[in-house]
């Protein structure tokens, strides 16, 4: 299979930044070199004065005490065990390297070119930046929470006691003074690369046919497709195992993709709803109802119950 | 719309019930809204942008309309007071009422919440079929009985809107029908089914009696909160479960991967 490298929908210009805008920027995660270290959860964390998270527990999942990205934890490094050999050009996969296999992954905010959180925030707090990437206006939003349950990847969510939504932000304040966001900064192995995301897409292809062409046929890009259901991503990865391992979603949409058929299906269930009510009235009007309401005064059924309930009264 | 019905054919019992019930669900929900954002004082954020793709923007715009139409039109019925602006205000009110009743099957659709999402074809004749359903009957309840003729149709028309939407999606979704199906959203939606039946059957055979009346129309407006709450239940559940995402979106992309390369 050949990875042909692919442009990156501009979406400054659809969004409608005048030509002469910088070039959408992003991150390239390569989990095959992450160490697990968490430099970046510690850089982001700092750099961006983000709370501390619970109590600090021990989760028991692996080295993993983090579990999700939250409204105060923007970068997550997930850490998955696989009873799975390790296979490396010396050691061509006989077993004997041994049988576990350790996956580490930082995952963050994708910054989507279809963006379900930006599409739906009732507020215009959520807003295209120059550089592509999406960001929250915190002093707009009002922590309707409509984002949290847009988002496909489950990134955005609300810092209960702040009331308002927070993410990721691609380091915005620092993207401004052409400063390299502080996870990819902080990261010792290069396994978050930062820059012009058509250039990190070239990259990528490159390296995972250098990884399948050392055996690694795992190896496989997610997010950097345009065709996919969200645009292709402003992050995208490459992983070592099928998304859902990392607990991704393996063929996200954004919502809003079917949202005008939403609106025209509620558009019609609303007509029906006239419709039913209107007939109705005129069903109560009609000279068969009028004459099926003398009945029922009339019947058996109504003169018992009046019988009975006189005789009740009288009683 | 039932208020502006029984105006418009002479029916002021029933009139004045519906647009009691409008204002007073219509406050309810503006209320829960507003006390549900993390920051309440920021409501008025919602109608800085005219926004079609947020179905939350349309929906605070659309309330921002109907409630003002919902409170004039109840006061001057209540008070007797500028009873001309009082019946526009009616009319007006009525012609937002569908659109008030559907726009939030969009907003529960309109999220990555995979029993919300995929059912979104039908979710708005759910929604329509009990709203419909729980405004006649609160008219049944509280309109004379010499007048509820109109409710007691619209009941069972809702109760059968609800009942058939609700059957279609199910069977639509796949395997995503059994977040609908078990737990709570499933004791909740079974139990809407009975008591929107029994509702239904009452309003067809309660006639001008009033005690059955009243009846019924408890057991409709119980069918219709038992419907949201079952609603609610599954989205929640849906998204708890990774299954619910990843099995559909897997199908999905090996089809994709099947038509396309």
């Amino acid at each position: 299979m050949t990875v042909r490298p692919i442009r990156a929908p501009e979406v400054q210009d659809t969004t409608g930044y005048p030509p002469g805008h910088p070039p959408r920027m992003g991150f390239f995660t390569d989990t095959s070199v992450c160490i697990g270290c968490k430099a970046c959860e510690v850089a982001c964390k700092e750099w961006n004065q983000l709370p501390a998270d619970q109590p600090f527990a021990l989760t028991g999942l692996s080295f993993d005490n983090t579990e999700q990205l939250s409204g105060s934890t923007w970068r997550h490094v997930a850490f998955i065990e696989q009873n799975k050999p390790i296979r490396t050009p010396q050691d061509p996969g006989d077993g004997a390297g041994g049988d576990l296999r350790w996956l580490m992954a930082s995952d963050v905010c994708k910054h989507c070119t279809d963006a379900a959180c930006l599409d739906v925030c009732p507020t215009g707090s959520l807003f295209r930046t120059e550089f592509g990437t999406v960001v929250v206006q915190q002093d707009i939003c009002n922590g309707c929470g409509y984002c949290v349950s847009a988002c496909p990847y489950g990134v955005i969510a609300k810092r209960e006691d702040d009331g308002r939504v927070f993410k990721c932000t691609l380091c915005y304040d620092r993207l401004l003074d052409d400063m390299t966001p502080a996870c990819a900064k902080a990261c010792p192995t290069e396994s978050i690369q930062y820059g012009p995301l058509d250039e990190l897409l070239e990259r990528a292809a490159a390296r995972v046919q250098e990884l399948h062409g050392d055996g690694v046929e795992d190896a496989r890009l997610y997010g950097h497709d345009p065709e996919d259901g969200v645009g292709g991503n402003g992050a995208f990865f490459l992983l070592l195992d099928r998304p859902e391992v990392y607990g991704l979603p393996p063929a996200p949409k954004a919502t809003t993709r079917d949202l005008p058929s939403m609106w025209r299906h509620a558009a019609v269930a609303a007509l029906a709803l006239v419709c039913g009510v209107t007939a109705a009235f005129a069903a109560a009007h009609h000279p068969l109802a009028q004459a099926g309401a003398k009945w029922s005064r009339q019947s058996p059924l109504m003169t018992r119950t009046r019988s009975s309930r006189t005789t009740t009264a009288r009683s | 719309m039932l208020a502006a019905g029984a105006q418009l054919t002479g029916r002021p019992g029933l009139a004045r019930a519906g647009k009691i019930a409008a204002l007073a669900g219509i406050a309810l929900s503006l209320g829960a809204l507003v006390e549900d954002l993390g920051r309440p004082e920021r409501f008025i954020n919602m109608l800085r942008t005219f926004k079609p793709t947020s179905p939350m923007n349309m929906g605070s715009w659309l309330l921002a309309a109907y409630t003002p139409l919902a409170g004039v039109s109840a006061l001057s019925d209540v008070t007797g007071r500028l009873p001309l602006a009082g019946r526009a205000a009616c009319y007006g009110a009525a012609v937002l009422g569908p659109a008030v009743a559907t726009y939030t099957a969009v907003l529960v659709s309109d999220t990555a919440v995979p029993a919300w999402h995929e059912g979104h074809r039908e979710m708005p004749f759910l929604f329509a079929g009990s709203a419909t359903a729980t405004a006649a009957g609160a008219a049944m309840i509280a309109a004379p009985s010499a007048e509820n003729a109109p409710a007691r149709h619209a009941a069972v028309f809702g109760a059968a809107l609800e009942l058939a939407a609700g059957r279609l999606m199910r069977r639509r979704i796949g395997m995503i029908a059994e977040a609908y199906e078990s737990g709570r959203a499933g004791t909740l939606l079974r139990a809407a089914e009975a008591l929107s039946v029994a509702g239904a059957a009452g309003a067809l055979l309660a006639g001008r009696r009033r005690g059955l009346a009243v009846l019924s129309g408890a057991a409709l407006m119980a069918a219709s909160a038992c419907v949201r709450l079952g609603v609610f239940s599954a989205g929640v559940a849906s998204a708890e479960d990774p299954r619910y995402t990843v099995l559909p979106q897997r199908a999905r992309a090996l089809a994709a991967n099947a038509s396309g390369t």
